[in-house]
């Protein structure tokens, strides 16, 4: 599973641009019959007479969009999803067609004026003329950062929410015997506002959802104030900003955890959203909740998750997929 | 076209009655039918029973402006705004006031009176109010009661090469619908003019629920700010090189099969296009696209300058050009549909 | 039925968004002995219906959550960090009491540093906010043992009977309301009225309005009126921000209002010699209407309101007149807004 992480996580595609990331998936799914609705979303079904669970990775990535190209070849941007400016100057992007850049930043009389307004890309274009024949405004990048392999914590950009992809991928993989009816998501366009999920949901129209995200942790220096830790399990959400996990489901991962010896921790994160928050309130709703994978310096270009955390989340998912829901 | 028709009528968002009796009036000959729904969307559509795609067009007719939220004891009205207003933008400016367009001002402390320091602060809405010559409330009250809506009291007209107006935003893209109503096409279309975008993108949602189109494409006034010391950076979309289309902004990312038609449609018939260069603001396109199983949706507008103020400017030919390509992207659907990739 | 009863059991009941299963069941009772049927959804609203001569569908909502805290951390020495649920002002929460709804409920209060500890002027500021903990008196293992991250806190308040019929609790916003739809709810078990209701009690509105979003779809009504609470008038409240009191309910005017039903609800109130306030309200949102107006092709929504002072702190305090008031403004626009009326609300 460690090989299909690395290639999740290199692939290419911030959010609105996922095809390049759908297509990796769906050769991995390729026993499978899939599906791609009008936003992009890929679906991945597995038939059966019992509950109907919706699970659902996102597999965009948060990166940036061309809003100009100066005279002099130079590139202003804005965010695609939460990326801070502070921590970009330096970073490297690439664009859908290979095209290269660096990240800099007008000279500032403090650090603190640093903003997304003074940022650059160079792509080493000399004019605008030559700069256009790479790229256009309106063309989006994502962040490059290779994958390194730390032994059970391993670092990439994107891991959120690879991550998660690379569960779900192996879960349909490794799917156990199950009456119940299994569509796995990988959604678009998460990043700036759960959008795939919203329009997946209301399709798929299931008894049950399951998101599979990255969550924040606590286990950092002078950190979060959050009990969420790297290495401590698969975790289960309470809330987020997006979703009060449906007490059942949440009580029935408990009790599949503890019964199949899973390692497991509670989540109460006090930001952010998974495509769960969109799942519950499709149509007249869905009981959902969340599996979420540990992981420091969320939105950096080094994400970090604990490899045992990843195989517990796996095997709670499927413990989730073959379970007797009321 | 009827675009001073138009931008002088007021339609505060989901207190549309007057522009949306106008526009009903405007279309009624061009289409087989109209209806309205329970939020006041208004629905005009043509080839309802046609093969081919279903075409979703969508303008909103509401625009920004303000409702009295009490009548003073010495006869002066508080409001509050409905969408987004700057209140800097309403200093000094006369306005109307409900359905008998009674007129008032909103004015400010003479300069004479003021101590240095305040000039530079902020007179926000705890600080202003709209007299319309009431002497007491009781007089205040046979004139105008609480929960009427104010509009800027702007006359249409031309402004150099450009023109000037309130409520371009989005009086430009009804203009643009009520004009395609007149052509004929291939597929069913549904043209619709929706309610209360400025308070939260309120009325497109359900208006697509109920259409369920096959393709969408919201027309819309957008920001312009090709002016002084702006960056060029910074312009967005810039008046003169023709409708500007969206490609992300906070409530959509336009679908890129559709984006692409549209700039090779553009350039095949000779219309300027431009993309617009901010991803700030949100329209229509974001309920629409997200409604039941997703639709491929795009967005496309005039830009103006100073948009949600008493005074905003456009040029007329960005607003044909887009009424023209437009008509062609509909055209070119109903031949060859919608390509998803 | 015993209003001023029910609006105790319900206020002293703890049901935070996402866990309202104790009000949930004391209205699921209450309504049971008057409505044809009455049913929970996916999510946990409570549906009542109560079956009229069928001249269009009503829905009324009201919500029954409160907003809440949540464990989110237990420290080495058993202090409990907690997340809030919905919007709270942390002033309202230095040295109050609060259940820990852990593997049983656990009395706690948040502490407040004692002024012989502070420094100069330390007064001046309000708490940080990261600051706050809660003490259960119990050593960390034991806290561990009892508390689960994720358990829910709530605030420990009895409803305080003031002079008249005013009364002062938690949670009023918006269970006060619930009681109000129980109010029209008795008043319609002894009429034959026009439009067949279904009363709802919605889940998870303080953190977003998401109950009334799925029920409206899941209920599918003609016509919708949401019912919560609007600020009471207090010193330092604008004059078109703060309501009266035991003046009547207060009807909003506002992006999420239809204009027919508006003038209904004025006419019927009218005839009914109904005394009621109205609100120009532009900064629409944060009620149940938000949600149901645009819940499938659209529904034709309206807000009432009942005005209530001290919003989301322990002692808010309402007038019992103002629901009686609310309700019987409810069962009126049920009894006699007909066919006829309901057909032409889409037509503009």
């Amino acid at each position: 599973m460690k090989e299909l992480l690395e290639k999740l996580t290199q692939a290419y595609s911030p959010s609105g641009s996922e095809r390049s990331i759908r297509e990796i998936i769906k050769a991995e799914l390729a026993n499978y019959e899939t599906k791609t609705d009008a936003l992009g979303n890929l679906i991945v079904e597995k038939k059966g007479n019992g509950k109907k669970i919706m699970f659902s990775a996102h597999m965009d990535e948060i990166g940036i969009m061309v809003t100009h190209i100066d005279k002099e070849g130079f590139l202003r941007f804005d965010f695609i999803g939460g990326v801070g400016a502070y921590n970009l100057p330096g970073e490297r992007v690439r664009f859908a067609n290979g095209t290269l850049g660096v990240i800099s930043v007008e000279k500032l009389d403090k650090i603190g004026d640093l903003k997304r307004e003074s940022l650059y890309i160079d792509i080493g274009a000399e004019s605008r003329e030559e700069a256009e024949k790479l790229v256009k405004v309106g063309d989006s990048a994502a962040f490059i950062s290779p994958f390194i392999d730390l032994g059970n914590r391993v670092v990439s950009k994107a891991m959120d929410n690879r991550s998660a992809c690379t569960v779900l991928v192996q879960l349909m993989k490794e799917l156990p015997e199950t009456d119940n009816h299994i569509v796995a998501v990988f959604s678009v366009q998460e990043e700036v506002g759960l959008r795939g999920a919203t329009t997946a949901a209301f399709s798929v129209a299931p008894d049950y959802g399951m998101a599979i995200d990255v969550t924040a942790t606590g286990d950092t220096p002078k950190g979060l104030t959050m009990e969420v830790g790297l290495g401590k399990g698969a975790a289960i959400k309470v809330k987020d900003r997006s979703i009060m996990v449906h007490p059942y489901v949440k009580e029935k991962l408990i009790e599949l955890a503890e019964k199949n010896n899973i390692p497991y921790q509670m989540e109460v994160l006090e930001f952010g959203g998974t495509d769960a928050g969109a799942i519950h309130l499709s149509r007249s709703g869905v009981p959902s909740g969340v599996l979420s994978i540990p992981c420091r310096y969320v939105h950096s270009r080094s994400e970090m998750i604990d490899y045992r955390d990843l195989e517990a989340v796996l095997k709670l998912a499927k413990a989730f997929a073959g379970a007797d829901l009321q | 076209m009827f675009l001073k028709e138009l931008s002088e009528a007021s339609g505060i968002s989901s207190r549309e009655q007057e522009i949306r009796d106008l526009i009903r009036e405007y279309v009624k000959p061009n289409v087989d039918e109209v209806f309205t729904d329970s939020l006041g969307n208004l629905y005009a559509v043509k080839g309802k029973d046609k093969v081919g795609p279903k075409v979703m067009l969508a303008a909103h007719m509401d625009e920004v402006g303000l409702m009295i939220t009490n009548i003073e004891k010495n006869g002066l009205l508080r409001f509050s705004p409905v969408g987004g207003v700057d209140p800097r933008v309403l200093v000094s400016k006369p306005v109307a006031i409900g359905k008998n367009k009674v007129i008032g001002v909103i004015g400010a402390k003479a300069i004479h009176l003021q101590r240095p320091e305040e000039r530079s602060q902020v007179l926000g809405y705890d600080d202003l109010y709209i007299d319309i010559g009431a002497s007491d409330d009781e007089e205040a009250k046979k004139l105008v009661k609480t929960g009427d809506v104010v509009v800027f009291a702007t006359k249409f007209q031309e402004l150099g090469d450009l023109l000037l107006g309130k409520a371009f935003d989005d009086r430009a893209g009804c203009t643009a619908l009520i004009e395609l109503t007149k052509c004929e096409f291939a597929c069913p279309v549904y043209f619709v003019f929706t309610v209360q975008e400025e308070v939260g993108l309120r009325g497109a949602g359900p208006a697509s629920y109920r259409v369920a189109p096959d393709v969408a494409l919201v027309l819309e006034g957008t920001t312009a700010s090709d002016v002084g010391e702006t960056d060029e950076a910074n312009y967005s979309t810039t008046l003169g090189e023709g409708p500007a289309v969206t490609i992300m902004d906070r409530s959509v990312i336009s679908h890129p099969g559709v984006v692409s038609m549209l700039f090779k449609l553009a350039r095949e018939n000779g219309i300027p296009l431009q993309m617009k260069r901010t991803i700030t603001g949100g329209t229509d396109a974001g309920k629409i696209s997200l409604s039941r199983g997703g639709v491929p949706t795009a967005v496309m507008a005039v830009p103006c300058r100073y948009i949600h103020s008493p005074v905003t400017v456009m040029n007329y030919n960005d607003l044909q050009h887009m009424v023209k390509l437009a008509e062609i992207f509909v055209q070119e659907i109903a031949q060859k549909g919608v390509e998803l990739s | 039925m015993d209003l001023a009863q029910l609006l105790k059991d319900l206020s002293e009941s703890s049901g935070v968004s996402g866990y309202e299963n104790m009000p949930a069941d004391i209205i699921t009772k209450a309504w049971s002995e008057l409505a044809d049927e009455v049913r929970r959804d996916a999510l946990g609203n409570v549906i009542a219906a109560k079956k009229g001569k069928g001249h269009g569908k009503l829905l009324l909502a009201a919500h029954i959550d409160e907003i809440g805290l949540m464990v989110k951390k237990i420290d080495e020495r058993g202090f409990i960090r907690f997340a809030t649920v919905g919007g709270f002002d942390f002033r309202t929460l230095v040295a109050q009491e609060v259940i820990v709804h852990g593997k049983k409920q656990l009395k706690g209060v948040i502490g407040a540093k004692p002024p012989h500890l502070q420094a100069p002027n330390e007064q001046k500021k309000a708490y940080p906010e990261d600051e706050f903990y809660i003490d259960v008196g119990l050593t960390a293992d034991k806290v561990k043992e009892l508390v689960r991250i994720g358990d829910m806190i709530t605030i420990e308040r009895k409803v305080q009977q003031l002079a008249g019929s005013r009364y002062a609790g938690k949670s009023f916003d918006d269970r006060a309301c619930v009681v109000m739809l129980t109010a029209c709810l008795s008043r319609l078990a002894e009429v034959n009225h026009n439009l067949d209701v279904y009363l709802v009690a919605t889940v998870q509105e303080e953190v977003g309005t998401r109950g009334a979003a799925v029920a409206a779809y899941g209920v599918d009504p003609d016509l919708a009126i949401a019912v919560d609470v609007c600020h009471g008038e207090f010193p330092g409240v604008r004059a078109d921000r703060g309501f009266s009191l035991g003046k009547g309910p207060v009807i909003s005017m506002g992006p999420d209002t239809h204009p027919k039903i508006l003038d209904k609800l004025k006419e019927i109130a009218d005839e009914a010699k109904i005394s009621y306030q109205l609100e120009a309200s532009t900064s629409a949102g944060g009620t149940d209407a938000w949600s149901i107006q645009v819940a499938r092709a659209g529904i034709a929504c309206t807000l009432v309101s009942l005005p209530l002072r001290y919003m989301h702190t322990s002692v808010e305090t309402l007038d019992l007149a103002d629901i009686k008031e609310g309700g019987r403004l409810l069962a009126e626009f049920a009894l006699k807004a007909d066919r006829q009326f309901v057909e032409g609300l889409p037509c503009f």
